[in-house]
């Protein structure tokens, strides 16, 4: 029987099976950070119980860690205790763990696929809800809760169900000034932020075919936006020249059986999704969410919506009480919005490529922040990223543009570190989530792709980056 | 785990959609590395006026009136009532601790965020899903009477209102199981250790990149 790429993984990991689907599901490469797994190392321990394949985790440290210098250490006594915990804890149970101040220190969705610790066919998990991003290279990847880290520590396995499927087809060329990261907002606007819950999402067709892998993570990461657990993309020949040379990808005879193996990860053709969509991307705008919720989103040519034009009571609510936290009036145009600060970053948006973009509008605008504009952070995504950057002189175009350059980390996204808005703050940010209070309590989020914060940055206002084309270059 | 099988208790309304996890917990009370202490600042932002981290004493926190469960009429509630999508967001696992650390048992909503609805049922916090009618009817109901009370009979499935009327909800067999018996899974699953090894030698063998 035809089967989806998800069906595929799904199968080749299910140990067993019971008759109500309840599935014990393997998991293959299992992600941590300090956050979310202390509370599951201490139940192992006091159950006196092992991990049982250590070679099988992967520990990094992001989410606390400070951007700034770290030669002092951490200044926050509390987040010093849980990056702290990390480093113990894996040390007790023989994982491998990168510390702050590791040359492969990262957030921990851009380490595994640069390390090839995230590959092809695996089941991945880890205590974070962007996990999701990894399901770009055709891997099967998904967040978990604290409760179920210990059972993967603990068993090397999952208890849960098959997802339904969903396939989202990606129609037509995207257009210059845009990048996945509008890709990704516009088909979260049209299903919801729930439109994806019980379902794993393909993203299939020849918008998906033609970005590159840091475009593919972007559009997998923003999955869980949609309500998605997981998002998946078929493997391949940019999955296959992404993964080969990775430091930890298997060499040799074994690349080649691997390779082999893995280009039959994708659906079949016949293959049925319990849902599909499709969209065609060749007329979009860049995209700028306006409220609280990553489905509030619009094109850089629209406006704030009228809350009254709503049909629906619930949406109606929600709608007004968004306008309401992040101080804007209905109808008002969304190139007129003015920031206060800029994040550049995240699991969704702090990869190499992303840089560039934000880079390549710098340099075409010219010129400095605009001076309402009070702070700007490029927060590269793991040190192999600033050293790649760094190499290209992308440190450089944003420091001359007045941005700061920071060390690696989660930093503005949730601002669990001192990187955060204060109360009444609006910042135009690459990361994911727009909700009340994420990005420092009572900050004001607008999502934006990397090019569209650059250009915002200078502009000190929401702008179309299209007015730099040539050098965004459609990425 | 303490299970749970039969409650009844005083509801209270979020009539709101799309509640996310930073908002039941923000990320601030994260950096603590127990499970516990979490229930004083469930809703922190929406509940308190002045900023809040954790430890911070009751007795220099300000409570915003206008919130719901800080009205008298709600105190003890032990049942939540909510919109679509409620625990959307992050994979947080404190924010269904907070919710059971406050008193919550019982959570109903329209819909739930899948890592949620999960991390729910390992902490003896049943999620109920009704449908938009029913919800709508129940907000309506539990606003118009004060002292508004639900019964849950996990085992049939069934949410009943003070005067009868029954509301049936699904749950997958695995997670009702959790709740009703307030098993340790993780112990559990180890009685298939057996099968487990079996199954990771083939899958080994089949995989080099592993």
């Amino acid at each position: 029987m035809a089967r989806t790429l998800y069906d595929k993984i799904f199968d080749a990991h299910a140990v067993r099976t019971d008759a109500d689907g309840t599935t014990l599901l393997y998991i293959d490469r299992h992600l941590l950070n300090e956050v979310t797994s202390p509370q599951a190392f201490e139940a192992l321990r006091n159950e006196q119980r092992p991990v049982w394949r250590p070679r099988a985790n992967l520990a990094v440290a992001d989410h606390n860690v400070p951007t700034t210098d770290r030669r002092h250490g951490i200044a926050d006594p509390v987040s010093r205790i849980q990056v702290d915990a990390l480093r113990e804890n894996c040390g007790r149970s023989g994982i491998e763990h990168y510390g702050m101040d590791d040359a492969r220190q990262g957030i921990v969705h851009v380490v595994g696929p640069e390390l090839g610790s995230t590959l092809p066919g695996m089941t991945i998990v880890c205590g974070d809800s962007h996990t999701s991003t990894h399901g770009a290279l055709g891997a099967l990847a998904f967040g978990i809760g604290t409760s179920e880290i210990e059972h993967v520590l603990a068993t090397q396995t999952l208890i849960t169900r098959r997802s339904r499927t969903m396939r989202v087809t990606l129609d037509g060329v995207l257009p210059v000034g845009c990048s996945a990261k509008d890709a990704a907002l516009a088909v979260i606007g049209v299903l919801g932020t729930a439109g994806g819950t019980g379902h794993a999402i393909e993203f299939a067709g020849p918008v998906v075919r033609a970005l590159s892998m840091e475009g593919r993570m972007t559009l997998c990461n923003m999955a869980i936006e949609a309500g998605a657990r997981a998002g998946l993309i078929a493997v391949d020949d940019t999955t296959l020249d992404y993964c080969r040379s990775r430091a930890l990808a298997p060499r040799g005879d074994a690349w080649e059986r691997s390779a082999l193996a893995w280009r039959a990860l994708r659906s079949d053709d016949d293959a049925r999704f319990d849902a599909e969509h499709r969209l065609d991307v060749s007329r979009l705008s860049p995209q700028v969410t306006w409220g609280t919720s990553p489905e509030m989103v619009a094109g850089i040519d629209g406006a704030v919506p009228d809350p009254a034009s709503i049909d629906d009571a619930g949406r109606r609510a929600s709608y007004a009480r968004a306008l309401d936290y992040m101080g804007l009036d209905a109808h008002t145009r969304i190139d007129s919005i003015a920031i206060d600060k800029v994040f550049i970053g995240s699991c969704t948006n702090g990869r190499l490529d992303d840089l560039r973009a934000a880079a390549d509008v710098l340099r075409a605008a010219g010129g400095r922040l605009a001076p309402n504009v009070r702070l700007a952070l490029a927060v590269p995504g793991s040190q192999q990223v600033k050293r790649d950057a760094e190499a290209e002189g992308l440190h450089e175009v944003f420091l001359a543009a007045g941005f700061e350059w920071r060390e690696p980390g989660c930093s503005m996204c949730l601002a669990m570190n001192p990187d955060r808005l204060e109360a009444g703050e609006r910042v135009a940010s690459t990361s994911n989530r727009n909700f009340e209070g994420r990005q420092g309590a009572g900050g004001r989020s607008h999502l934006v792709s990397p090019a569209m914060a650059a250009a915002a940055a200078l502009a000190g206002h929401f702008t179309d980056v299209r007015r730099f084309a040539r050098a965004a270059g459609g990425r | 785990m303490e299970p749970l099988v039969h409650h009844e208790g005083l509801v209270v309304p979020l009539d709101r959609d799309n509640v996310d996890t930073d908002a039941i917990m923000p990320k601030q009370f994260m950096k603590s590395i127990a499970r516990t202490g979490f229930g004083p600042y469930l809703f922190d932002a929406w509940r308190h006026r002045d900023p809040g981290y954790y430890g911070k004493p009751a007795a220099e926190r300000e409570p915003e009136p206008g919130f719901v469960l800080n009205q008298p009429r709600y105190a003890g509630a032990s049942v939540l009532l909510a919109g679509r999508n409620f625990g959307c967001g992050s994979s947080r696992e404190h924010a269904p601790w907070a919710l059971q650390q406050y008193g919550f048992r019982v959570l109903i909503a329209e819909s739930f965020a899948d890592i949620f609805f999960n991390n729910c049922c390992r902490n003896g916090l049943l999620p109920v899903r009704l449908d938009a009618a029913r919800i709508e009817r129940l907000m309506a109901a539990v606003d118009a009477q004060p002292g508004y009370r639900l019964r849950v009979d996990l085992p049939a499935q069934t949410v009943t209102t003070a005067d009868g009327e029954s509301h049936p909800f699904d749950i997958a067999p695995a997670l009702k199981a959790l709740l009703l018996g307030g098993l340790d899974e993780t112990g559990a699953t180890l009685e298939l250790a057996d099968q487990i090894r079996a199954f990771e030698a083939a899958h080994l063998a089949r995989s080099p990149w592993l």
